[in-house]
């Protein structure tokens, strides 16, 4: 049903229109605890794209990101509101499986977290729990895609076996996002995956990323608008909890509709 | 006691010199801002003081270690010459001499007629005393002074008070933690030359491999039933039934309740749960010691009556169980410490790819945590090897040579505790046999804290 799901509450409908949107969250509030951390934020994030959410820090982007997987559960005193829905299906309702999402919605973090495991062991990792691979065969065919969706296959072909700690910082993070692939999810969040990489490597990362948005819907938080500019197709810009700006990213560059976001990308606050 | 009116004065000058340092060290600044001083007055004061003081302490307390023998040797010099010589020969009329002497100096009664000799020898004795007391008084008093003052006549602004009394205290510590290790050392020692000695009775591999454990030696030779056996399988085959038996029920509690503290457990649940496990810990071995005997063991034969079985009223089992229950803390204090420093980032890596919290536990948590746990178990292990008092109580005394947990073994701490209870001869194999027991438990717990420590070292997961 998510077909038609249109935005109209996006800053953009015209632009938008050509693209199903893959995940819509509506009037989403955030507490963490008595602070409230997200305000009515309305945002629709088209399939097949990536979308940056830029803004300084502690103006919610994460906590949006993280609303989407649901991973704000694991936090004490965290409550949602409003309503966001994944292919249509709001995802906050009681009956949803949370493991279930989190399969289909994947996430790579800040800081490159392999399992103190072989680097087979990794990525075998997600598809084992959910029995998506019987057999040694099947696994070893679930690797290697993943590890070569990832670019990770030509460097870690002959150290499977070796634990994913030994990589270097920017493998280790391909590592995670190969992860993450093998479950073959829908979504992929990305919560400032390059903010621990030297530049080489986050170059690298920003390729992949790239070459990904064919097969999954990407939403990246950055605190890099070059990092913005150069890999998404949407932003949005969030400020002190607000989304305060939302569309495509050469016009949300070029031509800001807002004062605030103007600043912001112009480097005169944040 | 006069000592320590001499400690007194010596410890009351360093105090005082501590305020002269200071004085001298601000009159030093001559009015301007203490800050053209290299270090803060109280450095100077400090630096004074240890000068006074330790130099001093430090005499004092060589003279109460060395004064005694020098002036016994002395005394015992002037004795009459066939005295003198029997003495200096054999130590242990020396030792007989020297308490007679110091017996009648002293005042107090002794039974055989008074022996001129002895009578001057405990005269010249009380005089030595004295004489070397004063001097003592005398020379530790004016070091004090002296060097107090050499010391303060150092002092200048420029004087680098503060890292001189940072090189003193680093001394300081390096001492103290070298009395631990001394400390070690002499125990392991001790055990050792006792053990030789037991090994001249007792045969080596009789003590190793020897299945009867019956250590009565016969004090005359038409004795009964006192033949003295000292193999010691028994003993440790008792001990390792019972920390078996105690692991058996440690492990799992132990480790069940940290998974539970450190990953289910909300923030007050948590904070109820911890503390009344470490009031566990804090409960003292003997308590748990007559729960055992007196609780625990009569239900387990209770238990076993009404199903047919017969369980001794002072059994492995009641004793095992009872020092598992003793140990739980350790096991789950430790883990659940563990398992906290397990980062959160694999956690929600973990559950980001859709595992739930079971899974990762299992297969997450668990494997990063696992060296820092099993280090917990052997800890836990060495700990249920040592342990007396509960066994003391509760696992009786006979030393059998079994594997059924329901019968009565012993253990290598409860022979060791009865074989040194109550007046022992120190030279026989009886009594020396403790020695050699202390020394394998002690050989034993050694190594598996190496191999605790080892493993903990070797496997450590790097997580970032």
């Amino acid at each position: 049903m998510s077909v038609a799901e249109q935005l109209e509450n996006s800053g953009q409908p015209e632009k938008a229109v050509e693209r199903k949107s893959k995940v819509i969250g509506k009037d989403i509030t955030v507490h963490y605890g008595e602070k409230q951390a997200l305000f009515d934020v309305n945002l629709a994030i088209p399939e097949h794209q990536v979308t940056a959410l830029i803004g300084p820090s502690g103006c919610g982007k994460s906590t949006f990101l993280r609303c989407i997987n649901r991973m704000n559960d694991v936090i004490d005193g965290c409550r949602v509101g409003g309503e966001l829905t994944v292919d249509g299906v709001d995802i906050y309702r009681s009956n949803i499986d949370v493991v279930e999402l989190r399969a289909r919605v994947g996430m790579v973090f800040q800081k490159p977290n392999p399992f103190p495991k072989s680097i087979y062991d990794n990525i075998a990792y997600g598809p084992r729990i959910h029995g998506q691979a019987s057999g040694r065969g099947e696994m070893d065919e679930v690797v290697e895609t993943s590890l070569r969706r990832a670019g990770l296959w030509d460097e870690a072909k002959d150290r499977l076996e070796e634990p994913g700690t030994s990589l270097s910082g920017g493998q280790q993070q391909r590592l995670c996002i190969a992860r993450a692939i093998a479950v073959n999810p829908d979504v992929i969040l990305m919560d400032e995956p390059c903010s621990a990489l030297d530049p080489i490597a986050t170059a690298r990362i920003e390729e992949l990323i790239d070459e990904l948005r064919e097969r999954f819907t990407i939403v990246i938080v950055t605190h890099s608008m070059q990092q913005a500019a150069r890999v998404s197709q949407r932003t949005a810009f969030f400020h002190l909890g607000v989304l305060v700006d939302e569309g495509e990213t050469d016009q949300i560059f070029t031509n800001p509709k807002d004062e605030r976001t103007q600043d912001y990308i112009t480097g005169r606050f944040g | 006691m006069q000592i320590s009116y001499l400690v007194i004065a010596l410890l009351l000058l360093t105090g005082v010199s501590y305020f002269w340092g200071r004085r001298r060290a601000v009159s030093l600044a001559k009015g301007e801002h203490l800050v053209v001083l290299h270090s803060l007055p109280s450095f100077h004061g400090a630096y004074v003081a240890l000068w006074c003081g330790l130099p001093a302490l430090l005499l004092v307390a060589l003279w109460m270690i060395l004064e005694p023998q020098i002036v016994e040797a002395v005394v015992i010099n002037q004795l009459p010459a066939d005295r003198a010589i029997l003495a200096i020969s054999d130590p242990n009329v020396f030792k007989l001499l020297l308490t007679d002497i110091r017996n009648l100096a002293s005042g107090n009664i002794v039974s055989q007629t008074i022996d001129p000799a002895l009578q001057a020898a405990a005269n010249s004795y009380m005089r030595y005393e004295a004489i070397s007391q004063q001097a003592l008084f005398l020379v530790a008093l004016s070091m004090a002074i002296v060097m107090g003052s050499f010391a303060r006549t150092r002092l200048s602004q420029r004087f680098r008070a503060r890292n001189r009394v940072e090189k003193i205290a680093r001394w300081a510590m390096m001492t103290a933690s070298l009395i631990a290790i001394l400390t070690t050392v002499g125990i392991v020692l001790s055990l050792i030359f006792e053990t030789i000695r037991f090994f001249d009775k007792v045969p080596f591999d009789e003590f190793l491999f020897g299945l009867k454990w019956s250590p009565q030696m016969a004090m005359r030779e038409d004795q009964v039933g006192s033949s003295g056996a000292f193999g010691a399988i028994p003993l440790f085959a008792g001990t390792f039934l019972i920390t078996l038996i105690a692991m058996v029920v440690a492990v799992p509690i132990g480790l069940f309740s940290a998974i539970y503290m450190s990953e289910y457990a909300g923030p007050t649940m948590r904070s109820v749960v911890k503390p009344a496990l470490e009031i566990l810990a804090g409960v003292p071995t003997v308590v748990y010691g007559f729960f055992a005997a007196l609780t625990v063991a009569p239900f387990f034969r209770g238990a076993g009556e009404s199903l047919g079985l017969d369980v001794s009223s002072e059994s492995a089992l009641a004793a095992g169980v009872v020092m598992g229950i003793m140990i739980i803390p350790f096991i789950s204090s430790l883990s659940d410490d563990v398992m906290n420093a397990v980062p959160q980032s694999l956690r929600d890596g973990s559950y980001a790819l859709g595992a739930t919290q079971s899974e990762t536990i299992k297969q997450v948590i668990l494997p990063a945590a696992l060296p820092g746990i099993v280090g917990a178990v052997l800890l836990a292990v060495s700990r249920a090897i040592g342990e007396t008092m509960i066994v003391v109580m509760a696992a009786g005394l006979a030393a059998n040579l079994t594997a059924n947990p329901l019968e009565a073994v012993t253990t290598v701490t409860v022979q060791i505790a009865t074989l040194l209870v109550g007046d022992q001869e120190f030279d026989s194999a009886k009594t020396l046999a403790a020695f050699a027991l202390g020394l394998v438990l002690f050989v034993i717990t050694l190594c598996l804290n190496m191999v605790a420590l080892r493993v903990v070292r070797k496997y450590r997961e790097k997580y970032d």
